[in-house]
């Protein structure tokens, strides 16, 4: 873990490096004594290995510095702020995947090839097909302006978090209904459900106590890094809600060669992904009896 | 003798009859099954259907997707009169394209200089080469209407003109807000948003089989290594990567570097998203390939002397194709989600050239509260979905057909 996070960090930062252009280019050059004056201030004179030094010792220390583009903002308060609010609403946008994907899934696969079925994977598809920012533009047509039913944009409220909620988890919901529906018709011609049968269990037992369960371990592994992408923000959604979360910050700061606040949004990326993982491990072994935490 | 002729007859009689018999090899019965799928065989003709029409998009008679029709212009000087057509919704009102007489004129002009080219003496004849050039570039009137078309669209257009004439199908998708036809831009992005599709999940086969297919035929410290650089690569948030790439490669010396190697910016832009994707098709062969090599065949190349590279691409990658097909038919699609992300951007394919993801950001960058063109989202959408749906479900078909559980049923 802590060898990838390194790794991570060193590839991110000579990334960073080699693109030409730093953070305090202007379409008029400064002059010249102001510009070494700025570079003194942030390191940025310094020679490459020891600016290198420099920021992974604060990174280890959990202090990132000052933002290069945000005013009276350093990196650790910008993560501060946009954190809560991109991961509350990608688990509220997970939730909601979760429930509506396995639904479909399970209900599709008890009995295939039926309209029922055909209609659910093609609106999954659909789900998966349409890029997000396509869908949330639509979701404000329909129900911003034609039906007033939720305000356009903004953040605070419950009301404000729906459209976002369920554009963000659409292709998800997608995804898990695809997954649950394979897994579940895998599971299904097992033995073992066979015999849950033989003994005279209800249907509805069969399929929530045996089928599910087993069905449920590539969802949880999909789930991983899901969650570490959702949860990090979606540039997109931020956009276009006007929410401020996390997600923006991601591309402005590559854009813009914010290094700091660039390194601090790629470890906070790579901390989340080791974590769900570790997680998606531990439910694994929480599944599936045969699995073991070693 | 009549014995004889009867058992020759019987002899060929069974010789035909076996003649007619085949094995089905696996290709066969997966196509087979296939075809029986009907999402599956729908999702395969809609995506023929949209790849053949983008091919011979030149000889559509569609309206130009670069003209703009900005203001009402009164007729003057012999120019007919033109009104404006920003935000058009989707009508049939007829558009010509004037385009068979100034084309007509063209040649007139090429021809007249190409006769007093031949007759001219030497110095002449220079003069005349250079402004011979120049009329190529500048008076055109196919260069005027489509952005930089190369020889073979330029032709496919004479022939659509000479064909269809100055007709040209009206703004049934509506037109933008400088005036341009919708489906006319539709088209033409569609070549780029498909060739994206295409060559950047090509380039990932590439590199992500050979990758996988490496680390694990070696096996051992190798593929810990080999495994471990992916690992982290996956721990980057791409995004990132495709930022600082993009930005590296469009750096003035660089470009004109790679555009002395004949690559221009869109290629490149191919190649870096492919570059990026290989990581999960590297994961999916790798562990294929794993099972695979302790297979006898693997052995028997061993045995007879095959070199390490050729059991690794001649023998074991042949055997993973099936699962790489499947993935294909899944990557295609992300990588065109993924062109349309970056067109949201601004780090995408960039003006004249259009591509879906384009166009459906300039649709919702025009959405207000007070006016609503909900044609400019909602067919770049459409046109999206329709190809990203069929491709899903012919992977699901695919994935399905190719398994082999399910051989001879």
């Amino acid at each position: 873990m802590l060898i990838t996070l390194w790794s991570v960090f060193t590839i991110s930062f000579f990334l960073m490096r080699v693109v030409p252009g730093g953070p305090f280019d202007r379409e008029r050059a400064l002059p010249e004594d102001i510009q070494r004056n700025i570079d003194a201030r942030f390191n940025l004179d310094l020679p490459l290995h020891r600016q290198y030094g420099a920021q992974l010792w604060n990174t280890i220390c959990l202090d990132f510095g000052p933002s290069f583009k945000l005013s009276d903002y350093t990196v650790n308060e910008v993560i501060a702020e946009g954190f809560p609010i991109s991961a509350s609403l990608g688990i509220i946008a997970l939730s909601f995947a979760i429930i509506l994907g396995v639904t479909a899934g399970v209900v599709s696969a008890i009995r295939p090839h039926s309209l029922s079925d055909v209609l659910l994977m093609s609106l999954a598809t659909l789900g998966i097909a349409v890029p997000n920012f396509v869908l949330a533009s639509l979701a404000i047509v329909v129900f911003v302006f034609v039906l007033p039913w939720f305000p356009a944009a903004g953040w605070g409220s419950l009301s404000n978090i729906f459209l976002p909620a369920i554009c963000l988890g659409a292709p998800f919901a997608g995804y898990i209904a695809r997954l649950t529906r394979t897994e579940m018709l895998e599971v299904l011609g097992h033995d073992y459900v066979r015999t849950a049968y033989a003994k005279g269990l209800k249907q509805r037992h069969v399929i929530v106590r045996h089928v599910l369960r087993g069905a449920m371990l590539p969802v949880v592994s999909y789930l991983g890094p899901a969650v570490a992408g959702i949860m990090t923000g979606s540039l997109v959604l931020e956009r276009i809600f006007a929410i401020p979360g996390m997600g923006s910050h991601f591309i402005d700061a590559a854009i813009q060669r914010d290094y700091t606040l660039a390194m601090g949004m790629v470890m906070v990326y790579t901390v989340m992904l080791y974590t769900m993982n570790t997680m998606v491990d531990i439910a694994y072994a929480l599944i599936d009896p045969r699995v073991t935490i070693e | 003798m009549a014995s004889e002729q009867q058992d020759r007859e019987h002899y060929t009689d069974v010789l035909s009859r076996a003649g007619q018999l085949k094995g089905v090899s696996l290709g066969q019965d997966a196509f087979r099954r296939l075809r029986k799928n009907w999402s599956a065989m729908a999702a395969l003709s809609v995506l023929t259907g949209i790849a053949s029409l983008t091919c011979l998009t030149p000889l559509i008679p569609l309206q130009s997707p670069i003209e703009q029709h900005l203001q009402n212009r009164p007729e003057s000087n012999g120019q007919p009169a033109q009104k404006g057509r920003q935000f058009q919704p989707p009508n049939l009102s007829p558009v010509q394209l004037q385009l068979e007489d100034e084309l007509a004129n063209f040649e007139r002009k090429i021809q007249q200089l190409r006769t007093a080219k031949s007759q001219g003496s030497a110095a002449e004849q220079d003069l005349l080469q250079q402004h011979l050039r120049e009329v190529y570039l500048h008076n055109d009137p196919i260069r005027g209407l489509w952005h930089k078309p190369n020889g073979l669209n330029r032709a496919l257009t004479c022939a659509r003109v000479t064909l269809f004439g100055d007709w040209c199908i009206p703004s049934i998708c509506g037109t933008d807000h400088l005036g341009r036809d919708l489906l006319a831009r539709l088209f033409w992005g569609a070549r780029i948003s498909l060739m994206v599709g295409v060559v950047a999940a090509l380039v990932s086969l590439v590199i992500g089989v050979s990758y996988g297919a490496t680390a694990g035929y070696l096996g051992g410290r190798v593929d810990n290594l080999m495994m471990r650089v992916v690992d982290v690569l996956y721990s980057i948030p791409f995004i990132f990567v495709v930022i600082f790439l993009v930005t590296i490669l469009s750096e003035d010396s660089i470009k004109k570097e790679l555009e002395f190697l004949g690559l221009d910016q869109i290629m490149i832009f191919y190649i870096v998203i492919g570059a990026i994707y290989w990581l999960t098709m590297a994961r999916v062969v790798r562990g294929q390939v794993i099972s695979l090599k302790q297979e006898l065949f693997v052995e028997a190349a061993r045995t007879i002397g095959a070199s390490q590279t050729r059991i690794i691409f001649i023998h074991l990658v042949p055997n993973v194709l099936s699962v790489v097909i499947v993935y294909l038919t899944l990557t295609i699609p992300a990588v065109m989600l993924f062109e349309a992300f970056l067109s949201f951007l601004g780090l995408g394919v960039s003006p004249p050239d259009v591509s879906w993801g384009l166009l459906a950001n300039e649709g919702v960058k025009m959405i207000t509260p007070i006016k609503i063109y909900w044609w400019l989202v909602l067919f770049p959408g459409l046109a999206l979905a329709t190809t990203l749906f069929a491709l899903n479900f012919l992977g699901d078909g695919l994935r399905d057909a190719l398994d082999p559980k399910m051989k001879n049923r």
